[in-house]
């Protein structure tokens, strides 16, 4: 069985981006690029399946405009085989992509393809879809439990007030949820072993941009919060206030 | 929170060093930081803190991989010590016990044989290691052994007591040290044996209750009349002495990664506080007393670290490091009470208390100064080391 991953480099989650001078890119100084939380999932249960299955191979790919291979070596550290690493693209357009990764998959044949649900850089969701799209493949998204079953893979997501329960036929694309699994940390071992494995990085094929970025600006500050009042009294305008300006009730 | 201090690297570590290091961060922050307060309190060894560092390969960072470790230098062994050390003490010399006392001492000096039988187990953290050297009436001087190795048929029999062996009541495997020939020159008095705790003989006689590092066990462990086989004893006859010395220089580098984490995590604690907590109208670190307590911490932690660091390469690239190890080993644990002192004083009350951890790390930093070495004798090896025997 081969296994495909797809993941992304994003900020860690506890950095606090700022816009660069140009305004329209982020200022990479001093921020700590990570595995996209999500692809974790993602990796992790492509690594369970392997070793569940007891053989098969497990590629990670991931498109990177600066061509920055420090997430595959991450994720070959945690068990994964191979990388391959597409230099191009950009970090915002999900269609190119998209259309790289689907290249790129197209040659590795591959049973399972797993993705994060989303990335939290960019938060589109959609390159997951745009890929079964590109290579014809069924595709389950946001995934809370899979089990692959000879040729099907049976997926369960959390659906409004219910769990909805998917049967695709392999080759299909699963995109993980938090949930799945509990990502490991790489072992000792596999971080030594990890720069020994191959790790193939390809020149990105001009493709036409789908998105032009015009501006970033961060997000307005929060409002301060205000004290409507004192006592009982204050109840009945708090009540109007949460339900019709911060409609949270 | 990341360490401000560790944003600028001027250290150029290997891609596997920094990988390692945010690996064992991430870890130590998420599993051990967690549990540090209850074991603390309790005083129980930290077992299950001991099984996931097994898991994730952590028992047997700097043991050769044919043995069953990861095959990594002395430095990625130091940087995953000090990010330990940052959750939880104990934790810290729970692993530097068992890896730089329990197992390396195999690992340079046993015969083939010896390091195919006990040094996988260790690597893999099947089974822990504990190494006994101090006795009653030698400490500092350890040189004054009188636990006795007697020749006898097939091997040897072992009388005698030791002191403070660090994770004792819980390991599986023992390395110590007796007199084998009481009329040879000083130096030449003692050989090292590996002891299963199987043998016959061996019993722990009390488990110490401590100031610091207090889930860590320290134990005195009675050897009765302990058959040992010859097989069992480590490297030749007579050669105990310069081994300890030697092993005593690497472990030096890692008590001293230990007092770094330390410093490192109250002084963590400690800027977060400064710029949360307000008095007069202000932050307190708007205030110069305590903007210039957080400077002098953070140019004493650099200081340790640029010394524990250029050790730690010393010792991988097969030079001399023997001052270089206790001249870090001194400096950084030291360093460690002074910072985690002015740490409690800048949090003031608040850092009086249990509930904010660096009380803790105080207490557990006061062992870097008096364990593998005290730093009086840190201060005899190094000035021998650079006058000679005067």
């Amino acid at each position: 069985m081969i296994l495909a991953v797809c993941i992304k480099r994003v900020p860690d989650t506890n950095a606090r981006p700022q816009v660069a001078p140009d305004g329209k890119s982020i200022n990479p100084q001093g921020i700590e690029w990570v595995i996209n939380p999500y692809d974790e999932f993602a990796i992790e249960e492509a690594l369970r399946l392997k070793e569940k299955a007891g053989t098969g191979e497990v590629v990670g790919v991931s498109v990177d405009p600066d061509g920055n291979e420090s997430i595959l070596r991450k994720a070959l550290a945690m068990g994964v085989d191979r990388g391959i690493l597409v230099k191009g693209g950009s970090m915002f357009d999900g269609a190119v992509t998209a259309e790289l990764l689907a290249g790129v998959l197209k040659n590795v044949k591959a049973d399972l393809i797993l993705f994060g649900k989303q990335a939290v850089d960019s938060d589109s969701y959609q390159v997951p879809s745009l890929v079964a799209h590109h290579l014809g493949l069924p595709r389950a998204n946001v995934v809370t439990k899979l089990e692959i079953q000879g040729t099907k893979a049976v997926c369960r997501r959390q659906i409004e007030g219910n769990e909805e329960l998917l049967e695709l036929s392999t080759p299909c694309i699963v995109s993980c949820q938090k949930g799945l699994n509990e990502p490991r940390y790489p072992s000792l071992k596999g971080i030594m072993a990890a720069k020994k494995k191959p790790l193939e990085v390809l020149e990105a094929p001009p493709i036409e941009a789908r998105i032009e970025i015009l501006k970033m600006e961060p997000p307005p500050p929060r409002p301060p919060g205000r004290i409507v009042g004192k006592g009982r009294e204050a109840v009945p305008e708090l009540v109007r206030l949460l339900r019709e300006e911060a409609k949270v009730i | 929170m990341n360490t401000e201090l560790q944003a600028v690297d001027p250290f150029e570590l290997t891609e596997t060093q920094k990988m390692i290091r945010d690996t064992v961060r991430d870890f130590a922050r998420e599993t051990l930081a967690p549990r540090a307060q209850e074991l603390d309190r309790k005083g129980d060894f930290p077992m299950q803190n001991f099984r996931d560092m097994a898991a994730m390969g952590l028992t047997g960072i700097p043991v050769p991989e044919a043995y069953g470790g990861a095959g990594a230098d002395t430095l990625s062994f130091i940087l995953a010590m000090e990010e330990i050390a940052k959750a939880c003490g104990s934790t810290a010399l729970t692993l530097a016990a068992h890896t730089s006392l329990g197992t390396m001492p195999i690992v340079q000096f046993g015969s083939e044989e010896q390091k195919r039988k006990y040094v996988p187990p260790n690597a893999s953290g099947e089974v822990i290691g504990s190494y006994g050297l101090t006795e009653p009436q030698a400490g500092s001087d350890s040189g004054a052994t009188r636990t006795a190795a007697t020749r006898v048929s097939g091997g040897w029999r072992v009388q005698g007591t030791k002191m403070f062996m660090t994770n004792a009541s819980v390991a599986g495997l023992f390395v110590i040290t007796a007199v084998t020939n009481k009329d040879a020159p000083k130096h030449e008095r003692i050989s090292a044996f590996i002891l299963e705790r199987s043998f016959p003989g061996i019993s722990i006689a009390k488990k110490e209750d401590k100031l610091g590092c207090r889930a860590s066990d320290t134990c005195i462990v009675n050897f009765d009349d302990v058959f040992v086989p010859e097989s069992n004893l480590l490297g030749q006859e007579g050669h105990g002495f310069s081994y300890f010395m030697q092993i005593l220089d690497g472990g030096r580098i890692g008590i001293g990664a230990m007092a770094l984490g330390l410093a490192e995590g109250g002084f963590e604690r400690c800027v977060e506080y400064s710029k949360t907590r307000s008095a007069f109208g202000r932050p307190i670190g708007a205030h110069q007393a305590i903007a210039f307590k957080i400077a002098d911490m953070a140019v004493q932690i650099q200081a340790a670290r640029h010394l524990l660091y250029h050790a730690a390469r010393l010792k991988d690239a097969g030079r001399p490091y023997k001052r270089e190890a206790s001249m870090a080993k001194l400096y950084a644990s030291e360093m460690a009470m002074r910072v985690l002192r002015e740490a409690i004083q800048v949090l003031g009350g608040y850092g009086y208390m249990t509930e904010y951890h660096i009380e803790r790390m105080y207490r557990d930093a006061k062992l870097c100064e008096i364990g593998e070495g005290t730093s009086e004798i840190q201060r005899i090896v190094i000035s021998r080391d650079l006058l000679g025997k005067l």
